[in-house]
Parts: structure tokens; C-alpha cells; sequence
């Protein structure tokens, strides 16, 4: 009789561990993101121009270099900032410099944003600049857009392919 | 500080251990078979997820196709598998989460423990990453929340030149190479944390991987209940172009997820390498424990290799006869390795109460707690001891506390662990008639703070191994109570019987000493 009252006893104790794992493993549900919203999502890696521009070696400078390192230009590493900006429906969400990385600041400047928004249709207009210029921008898109609740739009950027890519 | 937590987590504990042990055999009680339960969860994680990889295929939509083709279409093979690859993962959390919240608990952590809980710190990180890699291969809401929350997270160091969490910016972004790549990291962080196991158990002789048959019967059979009942489901295939809004976390392997995703990245790194540090440098951390090991004395160790074996951390190791005695071999022991638990110094033959012609020095014996002192406190405890039913009980230092005991008929010894008592010390209070009977006592049962001194405790009395208990000592006056630290009420109750039963026996003759043993024992009892 004991030994029958043990093993109903183990049979509990293995129902809860069981039933704790088969709640526990997808329970409670989590809101990870507000309900009726979208998100616009902008990100890029993008390396600017030169602090300087590049320039001729002069016959000296060349001679002056190790014969396995002569080269006829010679570049700054350092990069500019890139100076980007994100408007939606007039509204400024994004104005920031953005600092080339690298510890010599050679590599590209690089953005990882998510804005959550109003799902409906935006005017969305995104800049950048890359250049050694102080005013103004090099790109700018103008894009309507339509968001349902839910939805994902990201926003990318590629020199190559002419600037921002909404996708 | 340490106490400060060590002792509620120590209560806790306790009280589970005994709760559990009043349906489980001590064998099968699961608190005491954390480590082998999680190897157990490790082989069925192998098995099942051998099974279910031959169904997968690795593509940006096929993953998901093929994972859903063995849930609905497969359900009694490949279905249940990949449920008790889920469950079996979920499982492999909880006891390795609890091996390590005991182990801190009892104290077996420190001093020359560290070993083990410096290579069980990144067997934990393997475990929760393979999990995580293993989230991703479903690839649906789920797998997305923890792909993006994760390369978001490890974004923040500043060693990608390119966000990786750009793979996941749009439907388009995403190839199926990842795929591959996740499913290499899934097999291959697994094997490395079973090597760091195996580097793990390097310290600890005689290990126990495998739970009692029975216990894994029980666990398999409640894993394979829970497959059928509630088999784990994918949330939705992941669609880049919507955000996950609601989602069914894991919450054995993904409770920091909210917290990587809301919080600074500076924050949680630094969180994180905090919370590395501190686990790291724990076995370190004030009080520091000095205690002194285990030393052999060559002139009466004769190479017999019972402490070698008996020897719960592999601390103790026989090589060739260094002092020209006529022996094999002599016992040698890593002071690195010794916990001090004095096991050996119970296995010792050398080590008997009753050598009175030269003076009582073990083959092997720990410097701070010698087996003369231990014979010097048995016999000063017992004289005078007048009364009926006199009983004088062995304990440990980790079981149940001997302190305010209500019978006056009891006296009690208390040592680093029950298996440091040479058996013929019951064998010398009884002859001696220095009590009508004695009680060992200490952790409990499969529950032993060193391992093996409650086994080779029971073993060295039911003369299965050496040194054995001389047949000549009344076994109805030796009792054994694996009490535990919870097991005071126990403990009370088999004091109360045997004083019973120790009362119905006849009366025993006066004892006979020696004039010098006389003279001894009245200037012990003198003070």
C-alpha cells in the first residue's frame, strides 16, 4: 500500500515538472511590440569620403618610399562623419553625426534605428551626407509610403544604387 | 554575506530533498541526481535531434516547411521527437540551473572545488547558446524575435564593420546559407560543452553520469507524455516584412530577451560581464576555507590502496615505494585535489582506536583532526557516562544538527563526514563499554556532502568493503539514520526506538580495562 501511495506520489511529482516545461516553454505570452503599430526601420553601413582628397605623390615622395610600397597616390584614412536625417510626416524622428569606425576612423559609419509609427500613409524623407562639405546633403529620397498595423519597413542605404532604398 | 544567502537557499533545499524523499527511494530522489539528469536530458537532446536533422532542411523557406511537416504530417515520429528535443532542452535548464544553485547552497564550491564550477560556468553558456541556435532553425515569429533581438544585442560590440542584425532587415536580406551556418553552430556548441563535461567531471571520481533506471523511466516516460499531450508547436512562419507583436517565449532559455531588447546595450553588456566575473570568481570570494589535507605517514602506510579507492575527488594516487619498506607502494596525495573530508583516514586500516603498544598515528590522518584526537574526544565524551541505554552518535558536520538533543542518555562526536570513522571505532565504544550503543548518523542517504561517506559507510558496515566492521560488534546496538539536514524529527524518533530496544536487551558485563587505561581515562575525565 505504501509502496502504491510512493509511486502516485512520483506520478504527481513528474506531472508538475511536466506540466511547469509545458507551460513555461511558450507561457506567459510576450508583447514584444505595440499592438496597431508599424515600424519603420532604417540601417546602412556607409563609408564616407576622405577627410582629404586624395592626391599625386610627387617623384621624391615615391623615392623616398620602400621600392614595395610605392604607389603613385596617397589617401587620408580617416573618413567624415555621415550626418543623416529621417523626417515622417514633417516630423524630425533622426538628426545625427555619424562617427567612421575604426580605431582610425577608415571604416564605414554605420546606423541600426527602428521608429514605431502610425500604421496609415506617411510622407517619409530621408537624407545623407558624405561629403567633406559642412551644409546641406548629398541624398535625399521623398517617398510616400502606406504602413498596415504590423508591418516592417526598412530603409536601407546604397551609394551604388543611387542612395536610399526603401524596401 | 555568502551565508547570508547560502543558508534560506540551504533551507529550501532541505526541505525539498526531504519532501521528495517521502515518495522517492533515496536513489532516485532527483535533487540528488541533478548532474545525471542533465547528462540524461543531453543524450536524449543527441538522440531526438539526430532524428528530427534528417527531416530538416536548411533554406529560407524550407526550414520552416520542413519543421512543419514533421510536427503535423509526422506527429507520432517526428512530431514527438522534436517535442522531446524541445522539452528534453527545457529540462536540461532546470537541472543544470539547480545543480549550480545546490552546489552553492551546500558550500561545494570553494577550495579545491573551484575546478569543477569554473568549467560548469561555460557548459551553462554553451547549453543556453546552442539553445538559442536552435530557436533559430524553426525560423518562424519566434525564431525572428530571437535572431533580430540577438544580433541587435551582439551589434553593440564594436567589432561587426556591418550591423549583422542587417540580415534580418527585410525579406530579401535573408539567405539560406544562414541556415547552414546556424546549423553547424547547433551541432558543433553542443559537442564543445560536452567536452568542457568531460573536463568538468576530471575531479570527481567515480562520477555519476546515468540516473537510477527507475528515475530515468520516470522522466522519459513524463517527456513523452508531455510530447503527446502538448507537442511544441512553431508560432508562424517569420515574415520579415511584419514585426512580431505577441510572442510565446521560452522562458527557460529567453527570460533576458525583454531585457536585451529594452535596455541599453552598454547596460546589459556590462550587466553581463558583471554577472561572468561574479560566477567566475565565486570559489574565491571571502570566507576563505583553510583547511589542512589529508598527509600520509610512510612508517604505517603499507600501500594497501584503500584510501585510493575510497577517495570521493581522485586526490590520492599509489606510486612505488619511495621509503625502502618492504611494500609495493605508497599512498601519495595532490593537496590541489583534497577536500579534507578525511574518507581516507576512515579507509585506513592503520587507523584503529584500539594500537594503545605505540602511539595512534594513521597511515593516513588529516593534521587538524587526527584519529588520536578522535579516539581523545570519544573517550573524554564518554567518561564519566553513567545511565541506562548510554548512546554515543557519530555525525557530520553537513547533516542533521546533534546540537539540543532532548534524550540525556545520548552524547555525539562530530566530524568533517560520517566516512572519516574507521569502523573499529564502533567495534572500541562497544568492547570498551564506553556506551550500550552507537548511532552514525550524517547526511542523507545518496545526499552526501563528500559523496561517498554515507556509501562506503554502509558498505564498510555490511562488510562489502574494507575495512569492514568485525563481526564480532552487536549489530543490534549500531544504528544507522541518513537523517540529513532536515531529518531532525527523524533523527528524535530513532534515538526514542533504539533507547527502547537498547533497554530490552541484557544487561552487559562491567567493562574490563587496564590498570593504564583507567589511569587514562580518569585524567580525561578530569579535564
Amino acid at each position: 500500500m505504501v509502496r502504491l501511495l510512493q509511486f502516485a506520489g512520483q506520478g504527481i511529482i513528474y506531472a508538475a515538472a511536466a506540466c511547469l516545461i509545458g507551460y513555461f516553454a511558450t507561457a506567459p505570452v510576450y508583447k514584444q511590440f505595440p499592438e496597431g503599430k508599424a515600424q519603420i526601420k532604417l540601417s546602412f553601413a556607409h563609408g564616407a569620403n576622405r577627410t582629404k582628397a586624395c592626391r599625386r605623390l610627387t617623384s621624391k615622395e615615391i623615392a623616398k618610399l620602400p621600392p614595395n610600397e610605392r604607389r603613385p597616390n596617397t589617401c587620408e584614412r580617416k573618413r567624415v562623419n555621415v550626418q543623416v536625417q529621417l523626417d515622417v510626416d514633417g516630423t524630425r524622428l533622426l538628426d545625427i553625426s555619424l562617427k567612421p569606425i575604426g580605431l582610425a576612423g577608415d571604416g564605414p559609419a554605420r546606423i541600426y534605428r527602428k521608429f514605431a509609427v502610425e500604421p496609415g500613409t506617411h510622407m517619409v524623407i530621408a537624407r545623407l551626407r558624405d561629403s567633406r562639405s559642412t551644409e546641406g546633403f548629398d541624398y535625399e529620397t521623398r517617398r510616400e509610403i502606406f504602413l498596415s498595423a504590423g508591418q516592417n519597413m526598412a530603409i536601407d542605404f546604397k551609394a551604388d544604387a543611387g542612395g536610399f532604398i526603401f524596401r | 554575506m555568502m551565508d547570508f544567502i547560502r543558508t534560506p537557499l540551504r533551507f529550501v533545499f532541505d526541505r525539498a530533498e526531504r519532501g521528495l524523499a517521502l515518495v522517492f527511494p533515496p536513489e532516485w530522489n532527483p535533487l540528488l541526481n541533478l548532474g545525471a539528469l542533465g547528462f540524461f536530458f543531453y543524450w536524449i537532446i543527441t538522440a531526438s535531434g539526430i532524428y528530427v536533422y534528417a527531416f530538416f532542411d536548411t533554406g529560407v523557406t524550407q526550414a520552416y516547411d520542413s519543421i512543419e511537416y514533421m510536427t503535423r504530417d509526422q506527429w507520432y515520429a517526428a512530431g514527438v521527437m522534436r517535442s522531446l528535443h524541445r522539452y528534453a532542452s527545457d529540462g536540461l535548464i532546470v537541472v543544470m540551473l539547480l545543480h549550480f544553485i545546490r552546489e552553492f547552497a551546500l558550500d561545494r564550491y570553494r577550495g579545491v572545488r573551484w575546478f569543477s564550477w569554473i568549467t560548469g560556468v561555460p557548459v551553462l553558456i554553451m547549453v543556453y547558446v546552442a539553445g538559442i541556435t536552435g530557436y533559430w532553425l524553426v525560423w518562424d515569429r519566434l525564431a525572428q524575435y530571437v535572431a533580430i533581438v540577438t544580433t541587435e544585442w551582439l551589434d553593440h560590440l564594436p567589432i561587426f564593420g556591418e550591423p549583422i542584425a542587417r540580415n534580418f532587415l527585410s525579406p530579401d536580406a535573408l539567405e539560406s546559407r544562414f541556415f547552414s551556418l546556424m546549423v553547424f553552430m547547433h551541432i558543433a556548441i553542443p559537442l564543445i560543452a560536452l567536452i568542457l563535461l568531460w573536463m568538468h567531471l576530471q575531479r570527481v571520481s567515480k562520477p555519476r553520469i546515468n540516473p537510477p533506471r527507475g528515475l530515468a523511466i520516470g522522466v522519459m516516460a513524463s517527456l513523452l507524455v508531455l510530447s503527446l499531450v502538448h507537442p511544441a508547436l512553431s508560432q508562424g512562419p517569420a515574415d520579415l516584412a511584419k514585426v512580431p507583436g505577441s510572442i510565446g517565449l521560452d522562458w527557460f532559455y529567453l527570460p533576458l530577451y525583454p531585457i536585451l531588447e529594452n535596455w541599453p546595450g552598454p547596460v546589459t553588456w556590462s550587466g553581463a560581464g558583471v554577472i561572468l566575473v561574479l560566477f567566475c570568481s565565486i570559489p574565491w570570494l571571502p570566507p576563505m576555507r583553510k583547511t589542512q589535507v589529508a598527509e600520509v605517514n610512510l612508517e604505517n602506510c603499507n600501500g594497501c590502496t584503500r584510501c585510493a579507492n575510497d577517495c570521493p575527488y581522485n586526490a590520492i594516487s599509489m606510486r612505488v615505494r619511495s621509503d625502502g619498506l618492504p611494500f609495493e607502494s605508497e599512498a601519495v596525495v595532490d593537496p590541489s585535489m583534497c577536500v579534507s573530508c578525511g574518507i581516507c583516514v576512515g579507509a585506513c586500516p592503520t587507523a584503529t582506536p584500539f594500537r594503545r603498544a605505540s602511539d595512534l598515528v594513521a597511515g593516513i590522518d588529516l593534521p587538524d583532526g587526527t584519529v588520536a584526537d578522535l579516539r581523545q574526544e570519544v573517550e573524554k565524551i564518554c567518561q564519566p557516562f553513567k545511565g541506562k541505554n548510554r548512546i554515543l552518535m557519530f555525525g557530520c558536520n553537513h547533516g542533521v544538527s546533534m546540537s539540543g538533543l532532548k534524550q540525556d542518555n545520548v552524547r555525539t562526536v562530530s566530524m568533517r563526514c560520517i566516512g572519516q570513522l574507521p569502523p573499529s571505532f564502533i567495534d572500541y565504544v562497544l568492547s570498551k563499554k564506553l556506551a550500550d550503543g552507537v548511532v552514525l548518523t550524517g547526511c542523507s542517504e545518496n545526499g552526501c556532502h563528500a559523496r561517498f561517506g554515507t556509501r562506503w559507510t554502509d558498505a564498510r558496515i555490511a562488510r562489502e568493503r574494507d575495512p569492514q566492521l568485525r563481526r564480532r560488534v552487536p549489530r543490534e546496538r549500531l544504528r544507522v539514520v541518513w537523517a540529513g539536514r532536515a531529518g531532525r524529527g527523524k533523527l528524535d524518533t530513532l534515538l526514542r526506538a533504539f533507547t527502547d530496544d537498547l533497554s530490552a536487551l541484557p544487561a552487559e558485563k562491567p567493562p574490563v580495562h587496564k590498570a593504564s587505561d583507567r589511569k587514562k581515562l580518569m585524567e580525561l575525565a578530569d579535564g
